[in-house]
């Protein structure tokens, strides 16, 4: 049945372009002003403690209709530090 | 005891709004009970239609918040089922002519009188929802297995929770189970994972729909068509019975069944 060739069905596109618009309707949240809340984030954090800011993933989880604002934020640690 | 009061919405037109009440209506009170159902769509008027009762309105429901008539005045009976009611929306007005409150008047003066008010609210979000909404106690959104539906389906619910309306049931309308099978359209659990609220039905996609609605006969009314079915079930779970849901994704023809045997 599985087609190597055939473009992935319809459905799934949907449900996954449906799952990203659901997203922004909900919380007002385009893309881009998620990406700025990126950016601020990444810079207040600086300020205290080292990250690597390419590292950083911020991302709108959903849990029922509950939508929750999911960061995550590697740290650099100290042993690294030192031998840089 | 005092009536129900069911509003069924959707957000976008053309989903089966007006179709799932007259087919709730009409399963309700084949069941035996009373019931008024009011079209909220003012201005577009169809409920009369669908259900086959157009040639009969005297009164609307405008004419009844503007006491030109008494609210009896403008309860036509069912041709088919004696203590099944519709109040028909004015089709010269416009929704400007009700407010929320004359709807929660209104239905508080039917809940005496009857078991359940079902009222067949416009797409929007606007006057006429909010309007259709005002008197529930009970909302129940409708959808169809596509993006531009599901989206309009997840802002009414939305709007329904910031308006403390609760969460609504979800009607899962035109359901084509081949298409499902061929990963082609959104399946139910699909709709569900991205909705997230309780589902009360599903209703295939099913041609006796447009027969029945071309001679103003509501399909639950008919024992052998399978959309009908599925409408007679909600009208049972709505009144509180667990009803199997259908066994859409199988379908019913030999096919399917071998199919499905394969599959095990």
């Amino acid at each position: 049945m599985f087609n190597f060739f055939r473009p992935k069905r319809s459905a799934a596109s949907a449900k996954e372009r449906l799952q990203l618009v659901l997203i922004h309707d909900r919380t007002d949240l385009t893309p881009a002003a998620l990406e700025a809340l990126k950016d601020d984030l990444i810079a207040a954090i600086s300020r205290h403690i080292e990250i690597d800011p390419n590292a950083v993933r911020i991302n709108v989880a959903h849990d029922g209709r509950e939508q929750r604002l999911v960061a995550d934020i590697p740290l650099r640690s100290m042993a690294r530090r030192r031998a840089g | 005891m005092g009536a129900q009061v069911v509003t069924i919405t959707s957000g976008k037109g053309g989903v089966g709004k007006t179709t799932a009440v007259a087919n709730l209506a009409v399963a309700l009170a084949a069941d035996g009970a009373r019931v008024v159902c009011i079209d909220g769509d003012i201005g577009l008027r169809n409920l009369d239609v669908v259900m086959g009762l157009e040639n009969r309105i005297v009164y609307d429901v405008v004419d009844v918040i503007e006491g030109r008539c008494r609210l009896r005045q403008a309860m036509i009976r069912d041709k088919r089922l004696p203590e099944l009611f519709l109040i028909p929306a004015a089709q010269t007005r416009d929704k400007s002519a009700v407010t929320p409150s004359d709807m929660v008047r209104l239905c508080n003066e039917l809940r005496g009188e009857v078991d359940w008010v079902l009222i067949d609210s416009p797409a929007g979000i606007e006057r006429g929802f909010k309007n259709s909404i005002a008197a529930a106690d009970r909302v129940m959104v409708i959808t169809n297995p596509e993006v531009s539906a599901v989206r309009d389906a997840d802002r009414v619910i939305g709007i329904l929770e910031a308006e403390e309306k609760g969460t609504p049931a979800l009607i899962l309308n035109r359901l084509n189970p081949v298409m499902v099978r061929q990963h082609d359209m959104l399946s139910a659990e699909d709709v569900l994972d991205l909705l997230a609220i309780k589902l009360i039905g599903i209703v295939p996609e099913d041609e006796s729909v447009i027969v029945g609605t071309n001679r103003g006969n509501p399909v639950a009314l008919d024992p052998k068509s399978r959309a009908g079915q599925a409408f007679r079930n909600i009208a049972r779970r709505l009144s509180g019975d667990e009803v199997p849901f259908l066994d859409l994704e199988a379908g019913n023809g030999l096919w399917a069944r071998l199919a499905k045997l394969g599959r095990k």
